[in-house]
């Protein structure tokens, strides 16, 4: 397996992709993507990381190796399951604590970003606040979602503006963030509520809340999947940005360029 | 758990068998009829154990053994030509088709019903749907990357459809979400004839380089046996033979325990894991355990490689230990897989269960006996030649005639009074429970998971792209109209062929091979016999007229309750292929002023259409077919698409112009304006008919000003009939058909969507 190339056992194996970045600089930089039992999205997240110019590195949940990644990305799925609660049983993977280690450290804190069940599992690792129940509805769902970018000064989304839209595909069963006011109140105060849903709140998450981070900025996790809407053609039907091709919206892009060039700057 | 432990039954092995020739077995309850219970005991020569009596009974039920529908199916096979064979990598007969698509790239797919375990525990029984297809997939060799589920219920408003539907939608979801597969398309109809068997059907999909492919077999003697993946449990037990090979009748127990329970997560590690076994090369065989459990896979792999295999049932690893050796051998529980593995690549094999943390046990050897023995604790319990259970089972010549009350029937044209307000028509339309938007349901599935999802609902078909070096992908669609196959079974199964091949060439892909899955009622019923045998004979002959092979698919016979069948209703997929899914077709029009244009042409077709049915009428003959007309079409559409001449399309079927229209502005929210006078001049129809008939071998695109000339002059030399109706108008927002009505599309959205949260919450 090479170290530049994500690699589930694909059939066939996996295919060279053009890249959506033509900053080359960027491509020295390696993004590591964990994989659990039940994870569904690591070869999604592993594509953006690509398409976004860098380098994606498989990272096995029981290893006691984080193979000297310069920022790690946790995955959409259901690991184990999700059967005890969403995240409970991954957040004591070996590989967890590496990580939990590396991103509680002072300036050089390694940039994690979890995704859907990633973001889960950071709540239940203690890494961001709060917590994720089932949706309002009670149903799974997908759709594509509006959110607008509440801080633009973390690890994971400086290249966006503050107060940007984006449109980019939500798609989840226990996607409810809840948290104490105290708490909630503490993440509005120190800016630390980096996406809030627009145009309707799709799960009853309080305060509209779609991502948070830690303190420092280099933890972020959110809901939404900006892993899917990084390639035209593949993404969501519409962009905040204006009008796109069919499925050609690529608005997530921007959170796996941030932390690139974050660790290039 | 291990041989020798305290699992102490009154064991009826082959010694005893053989030395109690007058013992009384259960036969009747395990379903089996008389004949054929003495059919075992003439091929064993004596009675059967009761194990062998389980494996027999399950194996040789109509799910399992397929003794109704055979000598009609074989016509899948014998109209196939040398032509159609071409792309065909693995034909009928094995888990699934597999298809070339190029590029040393193949597809495998196919379509199974999970109807009778729905209905009885809906939430389950979908979700168990979606794990056993996609189990066949992972047994080809291949990774499965999309799922499809076409669903038809009772009556909207029948006190017991939101228990299915919401069991159901959420089933497919629980387990599809949490397996990883994008779910691109499907179908949800209501009509009471589903009211106490609701069709669950359950397409997968994937995709294998050529040499990947993996056959159930088990060749070699000296190779190892093993079974892994989730343990042996009491769910399921009779599945196959009790609940999905008889009619339900209200005077017996509950069947409920006769479903099997789905661990979705157990599943996509098993994925992961068959994946990395095949990527490691260290399985000969594989086959998946479904219905019929190790009965059936360890029948199958050993008739299907040297013929003989050797297993110690006490050697199965149990969730509960109190199960019988019949019980074992049963057992439909879920997420399980057998191989054969070479002794050299045990330890490999050992590595990559552990790496998985996945369960195995070493049942035993394959041979060269030809003989399949089991024993429990060393003591022989089954002693069988496996191709009588797999493969020679019984074979009926069922009778069947055409029932005297279709003539009646088919007499019975359309004939009610036409509205006078067509606005008013077509928003009644576009919310009737079968034509209104299905996100209700599609937005509970995952459509995004994987990253290759080109198209899904409510596109005409589901799209995603297999190479992501050059784009290379299929498309899929799966079609079914009961009602025309109600009033015409030969030519409703040619319909709906002819209308998944339509949807797959809307998209822009060259169809290139059918699955299928046959719903019926009864085959014990003459009548319902005739409907099978129209059915298989137009499917077969469409699909040899049409050139795409069958290469696939399941029967689900005994949809009734009392005497009551439902409609015949042959579920039909096409699969497609395009040299790159950038090209794909959307359904819906975006930029002002493009040109609409409808290809072919319309006659008074409203028998069995959507608006009759809406009117509560059901007679006459279905829309006359046309398949060389259809090939046209999709030849035009398939060229639209590789050239860049249209940059929307979406075929008419089910509520004819006028959904066609509808849908085709709600897609993106653009509106058009539309004038048929020129279409019902030259059709001789009036303006109702031009909406509503449902006519075959139709489609709307839209096309760029720059292209008219070329995609006019390609119609013409294809002497295919075409007219301009209209043009996109992004400045209204309205479906303005002039000189007849203008529909505001938040008028029409909000009809349209409002159907299925209402019903349903």
């Amino acid at each position: 397996m090479s170290a530049s190339s994500i690699e589930t056992p694909l059939i066939g194996g996996p295919q060279p992709l053009a890249s959506g970045n033509e900053d080359s600089s960027l491509n020295g930089v390696r993004v590591g993507v964990v994989t659990f039992p039940g994870t569904l999205d690591d070869r999604d997240a592993a594509r953006a990381v690509r398409f976004a110019g860098g380098s994606a590195v498989q990272l096995w949940h029981g290893d006691h190796d984080l193979q000297g990644v310069d920022a790690v990305i946790i995955p959409g799925g259901f690991s184990y399951g999700d059967y005890l609660r969403a995240g409970a049983i991954s957040r004591f993977a070996p590989l967890m604590e590496q990580i939990t280690a590396a991103a509680s450290g002072g300036a050089d804190a390694l940039p994690v970003l979890g995704i859907c069940n990633g973001f889960q599992v950071l709540t239940e690792a203690h890494l961001l606040p709060g917590s994720m129940i089932k949706n309002d509805s009670l149903h799974f769902i997908c759709r594509d979602q509006r959110l607008r970018v509440e801080n633009a000064g973390t690890f994971w989304t400086s290249e966006y503006a503050q107060g940007e839209e984006l449109v980019i595909p939500l798609k989840n069963q226990d996607g409810q963030f809840v948290a104490d006011n105290r708490t909630l109140d503490e993440l509005e105060g120190e800016g630390r509520v980096v996406f809030r849903y627009v145009d309707g709140n799709p799960n009853g998450s309080r305060r509209d809340i779609a991502g948070i981070s830690n303190a420092a900025g280099n933890v972020v996790g959110l809901m939404p999947h900006p892993e899917h809407a990084v390639e035209a053609g593949f993404g969501p039907d519409s962009s905040a940005r204006g009008a796109v091709d069919v499925r050609g919206g690529t608005d997530g892009l921007g959170i796996f360029t941030s932390v690139l060039k974050k660790l290039v700057g | 758990m291990t041989a020798g432990t305290t699992r102490r039954f009154n064991i009826d092995t082959v010694a005893i068998a053989e030395t109690t020739p007058g013992q009384a077995l259960p036969w009747a309850e395990l379903g089996l009829k008389e004949n054929e219970y003495r059919r075992v005991e003439e091929i064993l020569g004596r009675r059967p154990t009761g194990a062998e009596l389980a494996m027999y009974s399950v194996m040789w039920s109509e799910h399992c053994s397929y003794k109704s529908s055979k000598v009609h199916l074989r016509q899948f096979g014998e109209k196939v030509t040398d032509a159609m064979k071409e792309h065909l990598l693995v034909g009928i007969g094995e888990n699934a088709g597999v298809v070339d698509i190029g590029n040393g790239w193949a597809v495998t797919f196919k379509v199974e019903s999970h109807n009778h375990p729905s209905f009885v525990e809906p939430y389950q029984g979908a979700a168990t749907g979606v794990g056993g297809i996609v189990r066949d997939i992972i047994s080809m060799g291949a990774r499965p990357v999309a799922v499809m589920d076409p669903l038809r219920f009772g009556a909207i408003d029948h006190p017991d459809t939101a228990r299915l539907v919401h069991g159901i939608v959420a089933g497919i979801g629980g387990y599809g979400n949490s397996l990883g597969l994008p779910n691109i398309g499907g179908e949800v109809v209501f009509d009471s004839v589903y009211q106490g068997n609701p069709l669950v059907n359950a397409l997968a999909v994937g995709v294998l380089r050529h040499e990947d492919i993996r056959l159930a077999n088990a060749s070699g003697a000296g190779n190892r046996v093993v079974l892994f993946g989730a343990r042996t449990g009491g769910d399921g037990i009779g599945g196959a033979s009790v609940l999905a090979s008889e009619s339900f009748d209200s005077s017996k127990p509950s069947k409920r325990p006769a479903v099997q329970v789905g661990d979705p997560f157990a599943e996509k590690v098993l994925i992961e894991c068959c994946l990395e076994l095949f990527k490691a090369s260290v399985v000969e065989g594989i086959q998946d355990l479904g219905a019929a459990g190790i009965s059936c896979a360890t029948s199958e792999l050993a008739s299907n490689g040297d013929g003989g295999m050797h297993v110690e049932l006490t050697n199965v690893l149990l969730r509960d230990p109190s199960l019988t050796p019949g019980e074992i051998l049963m057992s439909e529980s879920q997420e399980r897989m057998m191989a054969v593995v070479t002794p050299e690549n045990v330890a490999a094999f050992e590595a990559i269960m552990d790496k998985w943390a996945v369960e195995y046990s070493w049942l035993g050897e394959v041979t060269d006996t030809g003989r399949l023995i089991i024993e429990w604790d060393g003591e022989k319990i089954v002693d069988v030649d496996p191709r009588t259970v797999a493969h020679e089972g019984p074979v009926y010549e069922r009778p069947y005639h055409r029932p005297e009350w279709l003539d009646g029937v088919q007499a019975d044209a359309f004939a009610a009074e036409r509205p006078a307000d067509l606005r008013e028509a077509v928003l009644e339309l576009m919310a009737s429970p079968n034509m209104c938007a299905k996100n209700w349901v599609t937005d509970q599935y995952d459509r995004y998971v994987q990253g290759n999802t080109a198209l899904a609902m409510p596109d005409d078909a589901g799209v995603i792209r297999v190479d992501e070096e050059t784009g290379l992908g299929v498309a899929i669609s799966t079609d079914a109209n009961g009602r025309y196959s109600y009033l015409n079974p030969y030519e409703g199964a040619r319909l709906a062929l002819a209308e998944a091949y339509r949807n797959v060439a809307t998209s822009g892909a060259v169809p290139l091979a059918v699955t299928d899955c046959l719903n019926f009622g009864s085959p014990e019923d003459p009548e319902v016999m005739w409907q099978f045998a129209e059915t298989v004979r137009g499917l077969a002959d469409a699909c040899q007229e049409l050139g795409v092979p069958v290469t696939g698919g399941n029967v689900s016979l005994y949809n009734q309750t009392g005497g009551i069948a439902i409609h015949p209703t042959p579920v039909v997929g096409v699969l497609g292929v395009f040299d790159d899914v950038a090209r794909r077709t959307p359904s819906g029009w975006r930029e002002d002023g493009q040109a609409i244009y409808l290809l072919g042409t319309t006659a008074d077709e409203l028998d069995g259409s959507e608006w009759a049915n809406l009117r509560g009428h059901l007679g006459g003959q279905p829309p006359a077919l046309d398949l060389a007309a259809e090939q046209t079409l999709a030849a035009i559409l398939v060229n639209c698409s590789r050239d860049g001449m249209i940059d929307a399309a979406h075929d008419l079927s089910e509520g004819g112009l006028a959904a066609g229209l509808s849908e085709m502005a709600l897609r993106f929210g653009v509106g058009a304006r539309i004038g048929i006078d020129e279409v019902c001049e030259r059709d001789g129809i009036d303006a109702f008919t031009a909406l509503f008939s449902e006519s075959q071998a139709r489609a709307v695109v839209s096309v760029p000003r720059s292209e008219e000339v070329r995609f006019n002059d390609m119609c013409t030399a294809r002497n295919f009939p075409t007219s301009r109706i209209g043009v996109v108008d992004t400045e209204n927002r309205a479906l303005d058909v002039q000189g007849y009505f203008n529909l505001p599309l938040d008028m029409l959205r909000a009809a349209h969507e409002e159907t299925l949260p209402k019903h349903f919450g």
